[in-house]
């Protein structure tokens, strides 16, 4: 008896080390150099922690040196992908500092073009999540669509991906005389396209049985973690800010903030493909009333900011951006904060991803769309 | 029963929207001449540029030989990255009235970030975004360069 | 059987006996195991490239892009250009690595993905080994490939590794055993597990159509399988690029990576290879009872290039599977194997020996 007491003992004992594996820096899934520092047992995630500062930038810093008109090229490069809402928050904020009125025109070159680079963004995220998850296909698709837009950010901005758009004042160019008729035709092209993007993952059953019922995100813990965007809007918490704080011209559209009580990963997915659907609508009540005027308001060569502190917060791609400058009156900036919303999000993965697999790790980091340079800034 | 009714429902489900999945890719995959990619070095000929594409400064001159450049020095502040150097040069007229010309408006390619705060702050629209993006060298100091033509001189009539 | 100009057993035997008029035994026995040994390395090499090549240009297609094109008329030298790179590449050996272990798990991999070629009859007369347990000979060798990746895993000294070798152990067990029911599904009907018999028994109509419901489920289970049985995607977990960066040859280089890249695409062949094999008649030509016109003019077309033209059909669908879906997770993968497959082909079995009992296949 004993003898098997002993045999069972060291049965107990034999357990399986638990193991740390470094995901990333350079990682395929980690979209950028972002280090994960995880604890696995098996296949199972135990704990998550990230490390982050492998792309730092100090734009906070180099903003003190910067003019305000200057500022918004460096924001450009921060969540590269949200380029025009960033600058938008920018140019919102100093724009607030100073009471300056933008015409009605700028507001909905602003709009429209914050809307569609929130679908361009959600393009990439779409495709980027396919190849997450393995299929790799959806990547061309999404590359393929976002294309478009990149084309028509070409024709008016200038550039494709860090646009400086926004600027104190107004936007940096006129519409391109041939904008509304590419942003229609895009329109008309990609909601043929959308319900293929549905059809290729959102209902394909290996997809649905990996993200359905994975990683749930409550309100509450969403909350507590500062999460924002879509990712918190799948958990119900409504704080979509174009609904809430209607800035540009949010408030004169009509659009459903989409929310949802579930908040796994499955919800997240769904969230942002319908929140592509919300973009198109506001694209399309929008794009055949831009008003006519000027692209904006002749600004002083040296734009001083009153003494005092101005914030001005917009809804990224990813959720809550927002401007905190202080201002000594000078034409430089005191300080400059960006409360960016991949930060906060981020954050929040260890106390989600606990107990699930690796393979539902990559998925989390999906649905969260995180932008490292956002993160690092 | 219900429990094995399920379960083949179930499978058929699954299969049918895999099915779903594969006829989407089917659809591109026997459609091959629809392909979105380019082949870019080939294409050179025909490729589209839009025309406010952001590809580097330029300073346009006519046939003359002449800028619109004062050499006033704006775009160099207005530069958040220092990409741009003005060096001037004081011209004495026929009536011996000095006047401030531009010696060398130096540009430095591999600094800028395309931002167009330059252009856009110039006062007289001497320089321009230029079309061209196919700027790699093989030595980084040719990526420095001298805006302003050798021998150029400011146009007629343009005031400060 | 009519005398069939495409069979090779003339050639073959032709040159037995000519060399066998010259030389003692065992000469003949030495010098034709290096005429083999050889025609394999050069078809598994060349098909290999042309595997690659096609792999790419078909996921190109399925993405809207080219694929290569620099290299040689629509990038057809570009396999063979990346076979050189793999070549001069450094053979890097992590520090810490099993020495031993870790530079023979690609030979294991590589040795018995050609063994299982052996017995594949390409067309009339040219096989090499034509035994009465050919199925179980398959299933057998196929097996010991994990042996090589698990070693490979393991001996690499890496965690990335380590995870994608024990994932794909668990699989690749697992899998065996749906690959091994639905053959004896078929065998069921073929009533024998040599190969040769097999597709001889595919004379008058293929088994797929012959064994009708069973024999497509069988089918269908069969290329499931088999697909997770290569680490194919969807069932590429043990690769997993976005998981584990490239799961079990992370830390292979150079051309003992090629060997476990090679030794996927043999693989993939392999299973296209079976499921021809048994399924669809071999290099069987497409005959219907007794449409002797039809039968005819379809015994025109060589056996190679039915057996090929089925090969490649079957590698298609597994390629459109790869490049449409999303990859399964680890437990998804063995819940689908346990719950589903298991339980269909215990049952498909049932239902085929029941069809084959009272003589309801065609
Ligand atoms: S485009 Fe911007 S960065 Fe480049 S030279 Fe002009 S101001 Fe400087
Ligand atoms: S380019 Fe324009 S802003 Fe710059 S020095 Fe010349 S005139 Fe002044």
């Amino acid at each position: 008896m004993d003898e098997l007491k002993e045999v069972m003992i060291t049965n107990d004992e034999i357990r399986t080390d638990e193991y740390l594996i470094n995901m990333g820096p350079q990682h395929p899934s980690t979209h950028g150099v972002l280090r994960l520092l995880v604890q696995l047992e098996g296949e199972i995630v135990h704990n998550v922690q990230p490390h982050i500062g492998y792309i730092h930038s100090g734009i906070e810093k180099m903003a003190e040196s910067l003019s305000y008109p200057q500022l918004g090229h460096l924001t450009d490069r921060m969540d590269y992908l949200s380029a025009i809402q960033n600058t938008e928050a920018v140019a919102l904020c100093v724009e607030n500092a100073l009471q300056v009125e933008v015409p009605e025109r700028v507001k909905y070159i602003r709009t429209i073009m914050a809307e569609l680079s929130r679908l361009a963004s959600h393009q990439l995220w779409w495709c980027v999540m396919g190849m997450d998850m393995g299929a790799l296909t959806t990547f061309f698709y999404g590359l393929r669509d976002r294309e478009d837009i990149l084309d028509i950010f070409e024709e008016t901005c200038g550039a494709r991906l860090t646009l400086n758009y926004n600027i104190p004042g107004g936007v940096m160019f006129d519409i391109h005389p041939n904008f509304q008729r590419d942003v229609k035709a895009f329109i008309q092209k990609f909601k043929t396209k959308l319900p293929e993007y549905e059809r290729l993952l959102s209902g394909n059953v290996i997809f649905t049985e990996r993200t359905k019922g994975v990683a749930y995100l409550t309100k509450e813990d969403a909350i507590a973690w500062g999460v924002t965007g879509p990712t918190a809007r799948a958990s119900g918490f409504a704080c979509d800010l174009r609904k809430h704080r209607p800035y540009s011209a949010y408030d004169k559209v009509q659009f459903k903030e989409i929310l949802s009580d579930v908040g796994d990963t499955y919800t997240r997915y769904q969230v942002r493909m319908a929140e592509m659907w919300e973009s198109i609508s506001i694209i399309e009540q929008l794009i055949d009333n831009i008003p006519e005027g000027d692209h904006a308001v002749k600004m002083k060569g040296v734009v001083k900011l009153p003494e005092g502190e101005f914030y001005q917060r917009v809804e990224t791609a990813r959720g809550e951006f927002g401007v905190f400058i202080v201002s000594d009156g000078k034409k430089n900036p005191y300080r400059v904060k960006f409360r960016s919303p991949g930060f906060s999000n981020l954050f929040a993965i260890n106390h989600i991803a606990k107990g699930w697999k690796i393979a539902d790790l990559v998925a989390i980091m999906s649905t969260f769309d995180l932008v490292i340079p956002d993160i690092d800034r | 029963m219900k429990a094995i009714y399920n379960y083949i429902k179930e499978i058929l489900q699954g299969i049918w929207t895999l099915l779903t999945g594969m006829r989407v890719t089917a659809k591109y995959f026997f459609t091959p001449w629809k392909h979105v990619t380019q082949q870019y070095p080939e294409n050179r000929d025909t490729l589209k540029i839009a025309d406010r594409f952001r590809g580097e400064v330029i300073m346009p001159h006519n046939e003359n030989n002449e800028h619109k450049c004062t050499g006033c020095g704006i775009c160099e502040i207005n530069c958040p990255n220092g990409s741009i150097e003005i060096i001037t040069k004081t011209l004495v007229n026929e009536e011996g009235k000095k006047k401030r010309a531009i010696d060398q408006h130096i540009y430095h390619l591999g600094m800028c970030t395309f931002c167009n705060l330059c252009i856009k702050a110039c006062p007289t629209g001497a320089i321009v975004m230029g079309q061209r993006f196919e700027h790699a060298v093989w030595d980084r100091t040719l990526l420095t360069k001298v805006l302003n033509q050798p021998g150029s001189k400011i146009m007629e009539g343009v005031k400060e | 059987m009519a005398f069939n100009i495409y069979d090779f057993t003339t050639f073959t035997k032709s040159i037995h006996d000519g060399l066998s008029s010259q030389l003692s035994p065992t000469a003949v026995l030495a010098i034709e195991w290096t005429i083999v040994g050889l025609a394999y390395l050069l078809f598994v090499a060349l098909f290999g490239l042309f595997l690659v090549y096609a792999e790419r240009k078909v996921c190109a297609a399925f993405q809207q892009r080219l694929g290569p094109m620099r290299v040689g008329p629509w990038g057809l030298l570009q396999t063979i250009a990346d076979f050189i790179k793999l070549l001069m590449k450094e053979l890097i050996t992590p520090k810490n690595a099993d020495k031993f272990l870790y530079n023979l798990a690609p030979f294991i991999v590589i040795i018995v993905s050609f063994l299982v070629i052996s017995v594949i009859p390409f067309a009339p007369g040219l096989v090499t080994f034509d035994f009465d347990i050919g199925i179980f000979f398959v299933t057998a060798v196929s097996s010991v490939g994990v042996i090589g990746i698990l070693l490979a895993g393991w001996s690499s000294n890496n965690k990335y590794s380590l995870i994608g070798a024990m994932r794909s152990g668990a699989q690749i067990v697992s899998y065996e055993l749906s690959v091994g029911l639905s053959l004896i599904t078929m065998i069921i009907l073929a009533g024998t597990m040599q190969i040769s018999g097999i597709v001889e028994g595919q004379r008058d109509l293929w088994f797929i159509f012959k064994g009708h419901v069973p024999a497509v489920i069988a089918f269908f289970v069969f290329v499931i399988a088999g697909t997770a049985e290569t680490n194919r995607g969807p069932f590429d977990l043990a690769e997993a690029e976005s998981e584990l960066t490239a799961g079990f040859h992370t830390e292979y280089s150079g051309i003992k990576f090629a060997f476990f890249f090679l030794a996927e695409y043999i693989n993939l062949f392999i299973v296209a290879a079976m499921a021809t094999t048994v399924f669809l008649g071999g290099w069987m030509p497409l005959h219907f009872g007794d449409f002797e016109g039809f039968n005819q003019i379809m015994d025109l077309i060589p056996g190679l290039f039915w057996f090929f033209f089925k090969v490649l059909a079957v590698m298609f669908l597994m390629m459109w599977f790869k490049w449409t879906f999303p990859r399964l997770r680890v437990d998804q993968i063995l819940n689908l194997e346990w719950k589903y497959l298991l339980p269909i082909n215990l049952f498909n079995i049932l239902l085929m020996a029941a069809v084959v009992l009272f003589g309801l296949h065609f």
